[in-house]
């Protein structure tokens, strides 16, 4: 799970934060605050659909199960777990 | 009892100096919206009442009285008067919805600048294009965004300020960047503002065109007189009314409706600087005890999306009156928010260009679910035969929504494209690029637009736009934008990419260009599919033949293909 949270981590550091942000950590609220919006969720859920190789429902991808490393990292689990 | 009353009864003998009496304006008086939404309510005896109460993603509340807002107005323009900034010159407004969003849009007015928001999501591209149209002298912003126009710099020569709203310190300012601190700035109590007249230019919204680049909206002082009324009448504000408007102050119903009109009513407004979730959304209302609700049917379905449950876990029995704006309103909606709220959303129809609600449903008139309703009082509109561009006879049949421009926030022009402006007229009517049917009780029923303009979550986007970002990225070698239809926020942005030689589709590739528009436009240009072909349908003298592949994602007629190369 610790190695899952770094991965989005990084990529959401990576690609949503500009160098002399604050930085995030894995309870940092990101879509309630502002770091990711409705439309950039969708990047998101393709980045960890690729990365993982699994596919997240539309109705699962909802802004709350999207606001944190944490979340995210459970939901992806959720699906990886069905893959196997 | 509603403002309006009988809508019907309005519309016999209405004119516009009802609303000039009520607002104590003759016809050549200085007319300068920052001081009608301020300094007139502190002289009406409500200097102390809450105008604005404001919670910020971290849940932490701040309120401001009229006369709060009057002082920081009178603060912010002062100290762009000390920068030298002077009437006309255009100032943007480049922030998240914070506090200074909506003090700094007054004192921009205040000293006769002209205000130029611009939606704090969007990329260094979308940002310069807008910019640099409009050769503004100076931006007011965030630290967490000043990086995208430090980057744009060197392409700006008019841009002389970077006005930083909470610099704190612990980084350098860099080129042409100052701090402004209300908190630490003393209050400027009396602040003379410049003697704007009606005709004096206000507002500059940008909006997205089918061919061409973005065309700023050029608005005036007067367009208060029809954006106070509307709100008075469609929105039903009341003097102890708490209203919240959830559009960003970035598109003009952030401004008109989230801004001019609350203020200059002396109404209690609230804003949630924090994005989007249901818990959220339903507590901050019942927090609060929003009695007037004017937000978008994205938002609404998304609600939807959460279910009843949710909704009778909030005491949401402040609710008075709900409208909506930004896209056609369903029916199923309407008929959710009737039973979950005990009110319906009432749809109201208007544009970047209209500056006011031009057709809408009113407190009173009976709701017909899924329709835009009747043209306000004073606005004459009508459905036009594409082929006579005259008023159909007989009502039933779809054509063109055009209006009478005549109303006072119409724009003025669009910012020195005279052109484009000429171009939005035929035959003396205005010509809205929506298509929809007026039925015979005179509710207009929207039917789709009348171009290629894709319509998001209420936000326009230009195909043209993002078809000229994509060629950017060095994997395109051709693109094609069109809108496909999405559940939730009516349409999405689609792209057909061919690929250069020695690229070839890949998720990784797919993802990498997605992130490529993001950035450079916005999130909401990007593509939520990019479909990778060999080929684009063109014509014979190689123009792309958009309307070809929106046809296969909407499932219509492809219609008439004999231009087609291929054919």
């Amino acid at each position: 799970m610790e190695g899952l949270k770094d991965v989005i981590l990084q990529y959401v550091t990576k690609e949503y934060l500009e160098d002399d942000s604050e930085p995030l950590d894995y309870e940092t609220p990101l879509i309630s605050g502002g770091i990711v919006d409705s439309f950039s969720m969708v990047s998101l859920k393709r980045f960890l659909e690729n990365k993982y190789s699994i596919q997240i429902p539309d109705d699962k991808a909802t802004p709350e199960a999207f606001d944190s490393v944490t979340k995210i990292a459970a939901l992806v689990e959720e699906f990886v777990g069905k893959k196997g | 009892m509603s403002h309006i009353g009988s809508y019907e009864q309005r519309i016999t003998n209405f004119d516009w100096s009802i609303a000039e009496k009520e607002l104590g304006y003759n016809p050549g008086d200085v007319i300068n919206i920052g001081w009608y939404a301020t300094d007139r309510i502190c002289q009406l005896g409500k200097a102390s009442k809450t105008a604005l109460i404001h919670e910020g993603f971290t849940g932490v509340e701040k309120r401001y009285t009229y006369n709060d807002i009057r002082l920081a107005s009178n603060t912010i323009g002062a100290f762009l008067r000390g920068l030298g900034l002077k009437n006309e010159d255009r100032v943007c407004l480049f922030m998240d919805r914070i506090p200074e969003l909506y003090l700094g849009f007054l004192g921009i007015l205040k000293i006769g600048a002209i205000a130029q928001p611009l939606f704090s999501a969007f990329g260094d591209e979308s940002l310069h294009v807008r910019l640099s149209n409009a050769e503004t002298s100076a931006v007011l912003t965030q630290k967490k965004h000043v990086f995208k126009v430090r980057k744009i710099l060197d392409r700006l020569p008019h841009l002389k300020h970077i006005i930083i709203v909470d610099h704190d310190g612990k980084s350098p300012l860099k080129e042409r960047e100052v701090a402004l601190s209300l908190e630490r700035s003393k209050p400027v109590e009396d602040l003379e503002c410049f003697p704007t007249k009606a005709e004096s230019p206000s507002v500059l919204h940008y909006t997205s065109g089918t061919t061409g680049m973005p065309k700023g909206v050029q608005h005036v002082h007067y367009s208060l007189i029809s954006q106070y009324l509307t709100a008075k009448w469609v929105l039903d504000l009341q003097e102890d009314d708490i209203y919240w408007c959830t559009a960003d102050p970035g598109w003009v119903t952030g401004t008109s409706y989230g801004i001019i009109a609350p203020f200059s009513l002396g109404v209690t407004q609230c804003v949630l600087d924090a994005g989007f979730s249901t818990e959220a959304w339903y507590r901050f209302l019942e927090k609060n005890r929003v009695s007037m609700w004017y937000s978008a049917p994205t938002a609404i379905r998304s609600l939807m999306k959460g279910g009843d449950e949710i909704v009778q876990k909030h005491d949401l029995s402040s609710l008075r009156h709900l409208a909506s704006v930004g896209e056609p309103l369903n029916s199923e909606a309407v008929v959710w928010s009737e039973r979950v709220f005990g009110k319906p959303f009432l749809d109201t129809y208007w544009q970047t260009e209209t500056g006011c609600i031009v057709i809408s449903n009113y407190p009173g008139m009976e709701v017909r679910p899924g329709s835009m309703g009747k043209p306000f009082p004073g606005i004459t509109g009508t459905i036009l035969d594409p082929t006579r561009n005259e008023p159909y006879s007989v009502p039933g049949k779809i054509g063109l929504v055009a209006l009478r421009f005549d109303w006072p926030s119409r724009m003025r022009t669009y910012w020195r494209n005279p052109e484009a402006f000429q171009k939005k007229f035929r035959n003396g009517w205005y010509m809205t690029g929506d298509r929809a049917r007026m039925d015979k009780d005179g509710y207009y029923w929207f039917a789709g637009r009348d171009d290629d303009i894709i319509n998001t979550a209420g936000h326009l986007v230009s195909p043209f736009e993002v078809e000229s970002a994509l060629l950017e990225h060095p994997a395109v070698a051709e693109s094609a934008v069109v809108s496909k239809p999405d559940p939730l926020n009516l349409e999405v942005v689609k792209a057909f990419v061919t690929l250069k030689p020695g690229f070839a589709a890949s998720p990784d590739l797919d993802l990498e260009i997605m992130n490529f528009i993001r950035k450079k436009l916005s999130p909401l240009a990007m593509p939520q599919e990019i479909e990778f072909v060999d080929s684009l349908p063109k014509t014979r003298s190689g123009k792309i033949m958009r309307r070809i592949l929106h046809a296969k994602e909407w499932g219509e007629e492809i219609g008439d293909t004999s231009t087609l190369e291929n054919e």
